[in-house]
């Protein structure tokens, strides 16, 4: 029986009934502007305050320590850029950062390299997880930020945040994090981790799209991002979008009070997932098998292409992602997996797979029942697989 | 992305898949690296191609234009088939995304490939008739080195 099965909640999540709740009386009873001082306006920043201390709580920080933005992008923008410009005055123009961060990081820190910046991209190895020893040795006197993903978004690996803190910590060098993935899925404790700046998006945990946050760790010199008025403690300036702010601090909240049941029932599901395609012949796994996300499936189908493999899956009413190059627009497969080392051919056969909480093992079973099926499909009609196959007889 | 109805139905629904038994003219173009492999097989008969079929490893695109690609040459005398552009092959699908066009010339590459190698097993040099097939090769940069893919 066909099903319709979401399974691209790293890409997006829909907006859950309770934070859309929370959020409509924004949009049309309390609609005032939070700057104003008669009862509709005040009415509006109260619950940003709330917001504020709910994503601040999620994350062990102060709320005084959280700017809201329009998302991960401009939080990742933000934390690097603002850094980089400010530290520059100090003479410390060298940044650390990982080959397989997402563009969000990866663009912003190449455009500091055309304006002199000199950048470090770490090897994140064939487990696609950063060493903290590699981080260590990369600092030099002139490095003003070590920016390292907290989860990758392709292939869910999770990288060893506490311990490349405590190096940066010893090194007195800032720490910047983007969360995006990991926010919701994994325990972060800013101060015992020792991040000074991190990016976190909504609409990956159930909120809308167009609102996250950067947290800004207390004392941190920061230039403003929007000159303006004073929202955002005249950091970010703009009259805010209230109704998305407050539908983040309620995902937030919801998202780190169910955390643990939430990820042991995923990594259940996940595992399941992963068990069940790896019975296909001449597939793989990518990326650390238990240092991962609890809901991030990536395995590659030799033979086969992505994006014919999402269109037989969207038939099947199947949403899925892949690393192709035919999904990412250029030529090339996805640099994460590339940075993992896969060759390019097997790269442009990659799946991922990202499962949320709306996710049932009823869509476990649904996936597993359908795969096979259609990589074999794509097999037959390809001469790439006549070849494997010729190969290895 | 954004695909025609006419890809779509041709992605589905492949016409004319898999290996053709008394093919004498096998063509094979693209590469594993770039994604995508096409490779055709033609039956010729009295200078008319009697019977085609492909096999490919690729995307919807790929898939899509490859099939119709051998819709457009069945029954088609050779010089017919020679004849067909990538262009035609877009147009008969009714058009493919920018990025996407490469696969048509692909599609077009690869009967030209099928009826060289018809030629070669025929003992008949296939220079004069088909000239040279560029082939698809790009390093890791960012544009294809193949100039038809651009």
């Amino acid at each position: 029986m066909k099903r319709f099965v979401y399974a691209d909640n790293a890409a997006t999540t829909p907006v859950s009934q309770d934070v859309l709740k929370a959020m409509l009386p924004y949009y049309t009873e309390y609609y005032g502007n939070p700057s104003s001082l008669y009862s509709v306006g005040r009415d509006a920043k109260k619950p940003l305050e709330l917001a504020r201390e709910q994503v601040a709580n999620c994350l062990n920080a102060f709320p005084n320590e959280i700017f809201f933005t329009s998302g991960g992008s401009e939080a990742d923008n933000w934390a690097i850029k603002g850094i980089a410009h400010e530290l520059a005055k100090k003479g410390k123009k060298h940044i650390i950062t990982s080959k397989f961060e997402h563009h969000a990081v990866l663009h912003t820190v190449q455009a500091l390299e055309k304006e002199g910046f000199a950048v470090t991209y770490l090897e994140v190895y064939e487990n696609g997880i950063v060493r903290p020893e590699d981080v260590e040795a990369a600092i030099r006197e002139d490095t003003a930020l070590v920016s390292i993903m907290y989860a990758n978004n392709e292939i869910g690996t999770i990288q060893p945040i506490p311990e490349i803190g405590a190096v940066c910590k010893k090194h007195k060098v800032l720490f910047h994090t983007d969360a995006v993935q990991a926010v919701g899925n994994v325990v972060i404790d800013v101060k015992e981790q020792n991040i000074d700046l991190l990016s976190l998006s909504g609409h990956k945990l159930h909120a809308p799209k167009g609102v996250g946050a950067l947290y800004i760790r207390r004392g941190l010199r920061m230039p403003n991002l929007v000159d303006g008025g004073a929202q955002e403690r005249g950091r970010r300036a703009g009259t805010e979008n209230v109704a998305g702010i407050v539908g983040l601090g309620v995902a937030m909240q919801q998202a780190c009070a169910t955390i643990e049941e939430r990820t042991q029932r995923l990594t259940k599901m996940r595992d399941r997932l992963i068990a069940g395609a790896s019975k296909i012949e001449r597939s793989r796994l990518n990326g650390d098998p238990v240092k991962r996300l609890p809901g991030n499936f990536n395995m590659c189908f030799e033979g086969i292409e992505g994006e014919s493999l999402l269109l037989k899956l969207d038939f099947a009413g199947i949403c899925a992602s892949s690393g192709s190059a035919c999904t990412s627009g250029s030529l090339d497969p996805s640099h994460v997996l590339l940075a993992i080392g896969l060759p390019h051919e097997i790269a442009h056969g990659s799946l991922r797979i990202s499962l949320s909480d709306q996710n049932t093992e009823e869509d476990v079973d649904y996936i597993l029942e359908v795969l096979p099926g259609i990589v074999s499909y794509l097999r037959d009609m390809s001469p790439l697989w006549d070849e494997i196959v010729r190969n290895h007889a | 992305m954004a695909y025609s109805e006419k890809v779509m139905d041709h992605f589905a629904n492949p016409r004319n898949v898999g290996e053709l038994a008394g093919a004498n003219g096998i063509g094979e173009v693209g590469n594993s690296k770039c994604g995508d492999i096409m490779r055709m097989y033609i039956k010729v008969e009295n200078n008319i191609i009697q019977d085609v079929s492909f096999k490919t490893f690729g995307c919807g695109a790929a898939i899509a234009t490859s099939s119709m690609a051998t819709e457009l040459i069945k029954g088609k005398t050779i010089e017919e088939a020679l004849q067909l552009t990538n262009s035609a092959v877009m147009e008969a699908l009714d058009g493919l995304p920018p990025v996407k066009v490469h696969c048509s010339v692909l599609a077009e590459q690869a009967i030209k490939a099928a009826l060289k190698n018809y030629y070669e097993n025929q003992g008949i040099d296939p220079t004069p008739f088909i000239g040279e097939i560029p082939e698809c090769h790009h390093d890791h940069g960012d544009s294809c080195g193949c100039g038809s893919c651009e």
